[in-house]
């Protein structure tokens, strides 16, 4: 007895997202300072996410870990002082935006690309990048290429309805190369391909790359290239018209950015503290000007980083080599290293 | 009568006299008698062959059961050392894992509660009391009140908030449905109209978007200030939503019902309530039984839907545990070990309601009439 039906559950969704999202416009957007008075009277901060093994999972014991989450609690210490003070809720894509604008969630960190139509359309702030993904290309080491480029007359497969494969083609006909594609549907069958090497490479968002190549017998064997095919950046998402909360999210992610270009980690941080240079006075707090005229705790970027570390500690510990994601920095790294993350200043 | 039949042939004593080779016979006749039987016969080798078989091989033979997810990564088969790994989490969910036995014991109530309530030595209106005692008990527990450290819904998950939401859901819908059917019969115009309208609306949209409008419109016409619980919300949408299918089923069970019934209570005096409460809802209800087991095991399932408005029901965390980056991608173990446990618990709620069945039957035997026409198969 099929009661309850299924089948236009994704339709539905839809259309009810469409309508929440016009509806909530017409309600018109936040108010400043609306969200922090929110929070603080809440007691904590609601954070939407998602789930993906090392940007955002419980752990055997119902905790919370990942990129993502890292961030969510950078926010609860900066409001709170207090990195539990905040509380993940997972959503789907269908979802999370509607949601978000219907008040169920603070700021989305569940890797929601920003683009213009969702800032202007939808009406959606974001927050600084935290993680620049694209399209990447994962070959086997055994191969011989360390760049995409010396890829040529090779087989590459894309998973069917995706714009991987017009974005494949774009690349090889700009380095003048030929290429092969094979299209494949199912997501194992995709994920086989190259463990039997039935083709050479396989294409899609650099972080699922990896992600499935973490479920290979063995990952080792394989390279992920530096290059990027797409755009994809990751952001933080907040209601559009709260100025004083998107300050708050963007000042967070530039704490733990600007203490890597620094060289301040969760380690050394308190060296840092006897330190003459006004820049990391100003920064950690022991000189609290800076932090009483935007009236935040002024040692805030000190208890994130005590807490959680920088930018590339949170990066390496939860995607980074050491773990078995195995993402390569590449553009999410400063800028002083080749990379694309750049924090405006502490001053 | 057809299977009372067919059972008798099969124990009758011709067919012990057979002999070997006409007992054969008898087999190939039944196996390859006709080209249809030959296509099922065929169709039934293959799918031992090649379903049956592959899938045992996976799930026993190559299967690792015990280590890392590097010892699994080593094998083709099951990584049941996963499910060991992450028993905790697709039971519990968010849940403060050190007071994970709260959980339990709500389980435990709720378990024995809907159990005792299957008994028919137990229907008694005194049965209504012991429902709302336990489910209070239950979620009083299950809050964290005897530790009186409150545990928030939003990290009730797992297997006991499948549990709660789907037995809350069915116990709240049920005095509702009851209510409804009995407005829609009734002769006040506009009561019967604001209930078909009540039923219709339910019934047309999928349980999908009650759950949504509960999550993201309703939070949006409460006046400022004024929150509401999203799982508490998530639960009412479920009731009221089985409500409207419990109403069509009691409402089944009163059309059922003789003219007579109602005619001779009248004649004697009765109120309607009375009438009611003594004549028509106990021969209406009881008639219908079935039907409500039924609307049990698909609510039970279908509370899985909670998914979407992001709350951690068992199948969702059985999901989620293949999220963690050191136990990444076990899905297929995390599925099959839901599906045995939802199956196992609505194959048992399916054969209680076949053993009641035939008891009412047999208890009623002289009253067997239209109203079993109800009963689904």
């Amino acid at each position: 007895m099929a009661i309850f039906n299924r089948n236009i559950v994704t339709k539905t969704v839809a259309t009810l997202g469409a309508l929440l999202v016009s509806a909530s416009m017409l309600a018109g957007a936040a108010q400043a300072g609306e969200t922090l008075d929110k929070i603080k009277s809440r007691g904590q901060i609601k954070v939407g996410v998602g789930t993906l093994p090392g940007f955002f999972s419980p752990d055997s014991n119902g905790k919370w870990q990942g990129f993502f989450i890292d961030f969510g609690r950078a926010l609860a210490i900066t409001v709170f002082n207090d990195p539990d003070k905040v509380e993940f809720t997972s959503s789907s894509p269908q979802q999370r935006l509607p949601a978000l604008q219907a008040g169920e969630f603070d700021v989305l960190l569940s890797g929601v690309t920003q683009t213009i139509t969702r800032s202007f359309k939808l009406g959606f702030h974001f927050g600084p990048i935290i993680f620049y993904d694209g399209q990447g290309l994962l070959v086997a080491k055994s191969l011989g290429v360390t760049k995409g480029s010396e890829l040529d007359g090779a087989t590459i497969g894309v998973q069917s309805g995706t714009t991987g494969e017009l974005n494949i083609a774009d690349f090889f006909r700009k380095n003048d190369k030929k290429f092969t594609p094979v299209v494949i549907e199912d997501t194992k069958e995709f994920v086989s391909a190259l463990e039997t090497g039935r083709v050479d490479a396989l294409t899609q968002d650099a972080s699922d790359l990896a992600l499935k190549r973490a479920q290979f017998a063995k990952p080792d064997e394989f390279l992920l290239l530096p290059e990027r095919l797409s755009k994809e950046p990751l952001a933080p998402a907040i209601r559009a018209g709260d100025d004083q909360w998107l300050e708050i999210v963007n000042w967070t992610v530039y704490a733990t950015i600007q203490a890597e270009e620094f060289g301040i980690t969760k380690e050394n941080v308190d060296s840092f503290l006897t330190s003459e240079d006004p820049a990391i006075k100003r920064f950690l707090g022991v000189d609290p000007s800076l932090g009483e005229a935007i009236g935040l705790d002024p040692k805030f970027a000190y208890n994130i980083i005590k807490n959680l570390g920088n930018y590339g500690e949170i990066f390496e510990r939860n995607i980074g080599k050491s773990t078995p994601v195995g993402f390569e920095r590449g553009y999410n790294q400063p800028w002083t290293q080749g990379g694309l993350l750049y924090s405006p200043p502490f001053r | 009568m057809t299977m009372a039949l067919s059972e008798s042939i099969r124990r009758s004593p011709e067919r012990n006299r057979l002999t070997g080779s006409a007992r054969w016979a008898l087999w190939r006749r039944g196996l390859f008698g006709s080209p249809v039987n030959l296509a099922i016969t065929l169709g039934f080798v293959a799918f031992v062959l090649f379903v049956v078989a592959p899938f045992l091989r996976w799930a026993l033979i190559d299967a690792t059961w015990s280590g890392t997810a590097k010892d699994c990564a080593e094998r083709s088969g099951a990584c049941w050392a996963f499910i060991a790994e992450k028993s905790r989490f697709i039971l519990f969910g968010l849940y403060p894992n050190d007071r994970d036995w709260q959980a339990a014991i709500a389980v435990a109530l709720v378990g024995s509660l809907v159990v005792a309530t299957g008994m028919p030595r137990f229907w008694n209106r005194r049965l209504v009391l012991v429902w709302i005692v336990v489910l209070g008990a239950a979620l009083a527990v299950m809050s964290g009140a005897l530790t009186r450290q409150l545990v928030p819904t939003d990290k009730w998950g797992g297997f006991p908030l499948t549990v709660l939401l789907s037995v809350i859901g069915f116990a709240g819908a049920f005095p509702l449905g009851i209510a409804l059917a009995l407005a829609r019969r009734s002769k006040m115009r506009l009561l019967r109209w604001m209930a078909v309208a009540f039923i219709e609306v339910m019934r047309g949209v999928p349980l999908i978007a009650v759950l949504y409008v509960s999550t993201l419109i309703f939070p949006l016409m409460l006046p400022a200030g004024a929150a509401i619980d999203k799982l508490a919300r998530a639960q009412i949408a479920i009731i009221l939503f089985v409500a409207a299918y419990m109403a069509e089923i009691v409402r089944a069970g009163l059309q059922s019902l003789p003219a007579g019934q109602y005619e001779a209570s009248r004649s004697l005096g009765l109120s309607w309530a009375t009438t009611m409460r003594l004549v028509v809802l106990p021969q209406a209800l009881r008639a219908v039984i079935p039907a409500f087991v039924n609307l049990g095991i698909g609510l039970f399932l279908d509370t899985t839907l909670v998914i979407v408005i992001g709350l951690f029901d068992f199948l969702n965390t059985a999901r989620v545990a293949a999220t963690d980056v050191n136990w990444n991608g076990f899905y297929s173990e995390a599925y099959t070990f839901a599906a045995l446990i939802y199956f196992s618990l609505s194959y048992a709620a399916s054969r209680y309601s076949l053993w009641l069945e035939s008891r009412l039957r047999v208890g009623h035997a002289n009253r067997e009439g239209t109203r079993h026409r109800t009963r689904s198969a």
